[in-house]
């Protein structure tokens, strides 16, 4: 696992050649690296500050500034619901709180099965689609807890299926 | 200019195919809809049409979005004479029945009515190309009339006349700020330097505000020519587009959009075979709200934490990695072409003395017809609430509307007939923000309401400077005490402290803007903060 394997050359090249400094492209790497190792780990950080010819430190603070780095590692499904004032006008905060009851996790928690993350984000502006969340960067709007159990009961299912197979 | 008349000859042929079949079946693609399983309802659409073996008959396209979220999915069915009809919740299910209604009377029972101010009190400037063009399509942008101004401004116009036309127009900026956009582009035009940029904020970040999201999903094409137009205007070679990343469909339809314009020319080098050279990147962003502020968007291209510094040195002068750089939002870009092709006086003719054009409202809350609307400036807010919106959705009574923002205010219902414009709206406490409007009726709890925008305003606080990063936190920590019943006149009377310093002390706008839920509910719904506090002989006791 490294971001500096022959399959990300290209995208990671293309990226520096928007810019006229090679730090200007650390935002765009790190999304490289969490793709690779599903969360922005110690050794991504690493490798983009080394790609960068920044210092560890300083990547690592530009990772814990930006919410859509992932300091810690997530779920298969990282749901994130919206609850801002808008869609907690339509019961977003309910709808939230029942979610992770049902998951048995707390904020920003992760299922033990390692299926579902659950924590709120701030505006995702589909305010008319509430209660809402992005699951993975797809949108899952006009939900009820009803819709939420049986995609989770869908993808246990699924994971079922796959681990009973191997 | 032979190179944009053939574009546009070739664009006109497709269209006279197009207009070779007797019907049109559009589709709202939008997020919006498309969360809704538009794509299957799509297939099922094309599935009927050759199944009945009509494919010369009749065409089956997605567009983007239509505006009236709250009914999607939407198709809209439109005969070779223009005739349309728009049917509102279709299903798969619904699709034979439409198919087979295409030469007979409409299916009423899904009909939606086009006769109602939502849809007659608008007037479409920015949005008029969405839910009408397929938005991955270059060439059906051409054909509405796509690149022409840019082809005027790079034959017929030089920088100089470009920034007259935008300044006759008296476009002021759509994120928020409403500066005027003439004076901005001359600024930056006047300063020295030879590499200089153009960005488009495309951070949209207000709770309640999905505009700038659906002008990029339903019609890339004219936010990309309104940046061109603005690089050649100010001298600019290289334009960024920050987006955030949360906006997945949008990200994709400029990516498809900035290929399309490359190939035909429109963007890279010697556009349309002249000496005007403009590329344009995407950068996403990365989930911080403060990085619209502009100089903490700059800071986060330059690949730093998105913090903003003190201004002067304005963008104009010293902007992205020390060059003038020009900083505007996608609504903005999106009226520079109707500008350039209608010219500027048009434009001013549109609206109030000072706020001229049109915005674009995105309407979220307790309010029948959610979605998308555009509307001339000076429109009152009962037309947009009442007339366009559909009042509450239960009936309830109204209590009062919140906009711009975070930073913006809430309006309560005495002034439902304010007309909608920069002033008016600065006046009463609010802000005119980047659009979103969020409806409040009378079961919401207005300190709830603050406490909200408090909440999103600490978690969003960037934590450079001292009065934002630790005032949202005790204001919140305040606001809390007043919603939980344990707070005393002596609470309330440091809140309103706290809001003075944190507006009068913090470093960037967002920061000065932060106590305005609170302002705005103070001035206008005190009662339901004092209400709530312990009595003063109370806390006497409880020492």
């Amino acid at each position: 696992m490294s971001i500096k394997d022959k399959k990300y050359e290209a995208r990671i090249q293309k990226h520096f050649g928007k810019y006229p400094d090679k730090r200007s492209a650390v935002m765009a790497l790190l999304y490289i690296a969490q793709e690779e190792y599903g969360w922005v780990s110690p050794e991504a950080i690493q490798e983009v500050a080394d790609l960068c010819e920044m210092d560890p430190t300083q990547v690592k603070s530009i990772a814990g500034f930006y919410t859509m780095y992932s300091e810690k590692p997530k779920g298969k499904y990282w749901l994130q619901v919206c609850t801002d004032l808008p869609c907690a006008l339509k019961g977003a905060d309910e709808f939230h709180k029942e979610l992770k009851a049902y998951l048995g996790v707390e904020e920003g928690g992760t299922t033990d099965d390692g299926l579902f993350t659950v924590e709120h984000v701030m505006c995702l502006a589909a305010c008319d689609k509430a209660p809402m969340l992005q699951c993975n960067f797809h949108y899952m709007e006009n939900l009820d807890m009803e819709k939420m159990k049986a995609f989770v009961e869908e993808k246990r299912a699924e994971l079922e299926q796959q681990t009973s197979k191997k | 200019m032979s190179l944009y008349n053939d574009l546009r000859t070739s664009a006109e042929l497709q269209r006279e195919q197009e207009d070779g079949h007797r019907h049109c079946l559009r589709i709202c693609r939008a997020a919006g809809c498309l969360s809704q399983h538009n794509d299957s309802i799509t297939r099922a659409l094309q599935d009927q049409v050759h199944g009945q073996g009509l494919e010369n008959e009749v065409q089956v396209k997605g567009v983007g979005c239509m505006g009236l979220c709250a009914a999607g999915p939407l198709v809209s069915v439109s005969t070779h004479e223009g005739e349309s009809v728009l049917y509102q919740h279709v299903s798969e299910a619904d699709a034979p029945e439409i198919v087979a209604a295409l030469d007979s009377e409409p299916v009423t029972r899904l009909q939606l009515d086009t006769s109602t101010p939502f849809f007659t009190r608008q007037y479409k400037i920015v949005l008029e190309n969405s839910g009408i063009i397929d938005p991955d399509n270059i060439e059906e942008y051409v054909a509405a009339d796509g690149y022409r101004a840019l082809n005027t401004v790079l034959s017929e116009m030089t920088p100089a006349d470009v920034i007259r036309e935008v300044t006759i127009s008296g476009l002021r900026g759509r994120g928020g700020g409403g500066y005027s956009t003439g004076l901005k582009w001359s600024t930056v035009a006047k300063a020295a330097g030879d590499l200089k940029y153009v960005i488009c904020n495309a951070d949209e970040g207000d709770p309640g505000a999905f505009m700038d999201r659906s002008v990029l999903e339903s019609d890339p094409h004219r936010v990309l020519e309104g940046m061109a137009i603005a690089g050649y205007a100010i001298g600019a070679q290289k334009g960024f587009i920050y987006i955030r990343a949360e906006y997945p469909l949008a990200v994709e339809r400029l990516k498809t959009a900035i290929r399309a314009a490359e190939k035909k020319n429109l963007l890279g080098d010697n556009i349309l075979d002249t000496e005007f050279d403009f590329d344009i990147e995407i950068r996403l962003g990365a989930g911080a709200f403060v990085c619209g502020e502009e100089t903490a968007l700059m800071a986060s291209i330059e690949g730093k934490r998105g913090q903003p510094r003190p201004r002067p040195p304005y963008p104009a002068d010293y902007g992205l990695w020390g060059k003038p750089t020009l900083v505007n939002n996608v609504e903005t870009y999106a009226n520079i072409t109707p500008i350039i092709r209608n010219g500027g006086e048009w434009f001013a003719d549109i609206g109030t003395d000072n706020s001229k054009g049109t915005k674009v409202f995105a309407l979220a809350g307790q309010i029948r017809n959610t979605g998308l609307i555009e509307v001339p400036m000076g429109i009152t807010l009962r037309e947009i609430i009442y007339d366009i919106g559909g009042g509450t959705p239960q009936g309830t009574a109204l209590k009062a509307i919140q906009s711009g923002g975070p930073s913006g205010g809430c309006i309560p219902v005495e002034h439902i007939d304010s007309p909608v414009d920069y002033e008016s709206l600065t006046r009463l406490g609010s802000f005119m923000g980047s659009g979103g409007m969020i409806v409040i009726d009378e079961t919401a709890d207005m300190v709830e309401i603050a406490k909200y925008f408090m909440e999103f305003c600490m978690t969003e606080s960037c934590g450079k400077c001292i009065p934002c990063r630790v005032g949202t936190a005790h204001m919140y920590r305040l606001l809390d005490k007043i919603v939980r019943g344990q707070a005393a006149q002596s609470d309330l009377d440091l809140l309103e402290e706290l809001c003075d310093l944190t507006r009068n002390t913090s470093l960037c706008g967002l920061g000065q803007a932060s106590p305005n839920a609170v302002i705005s509910t103070l001035r206008y719904f005190r009662h339901e903060y004092t209400a709530r506090l312990i009595p003063e002989f109370a806390e006497e006791g409880e020492r």
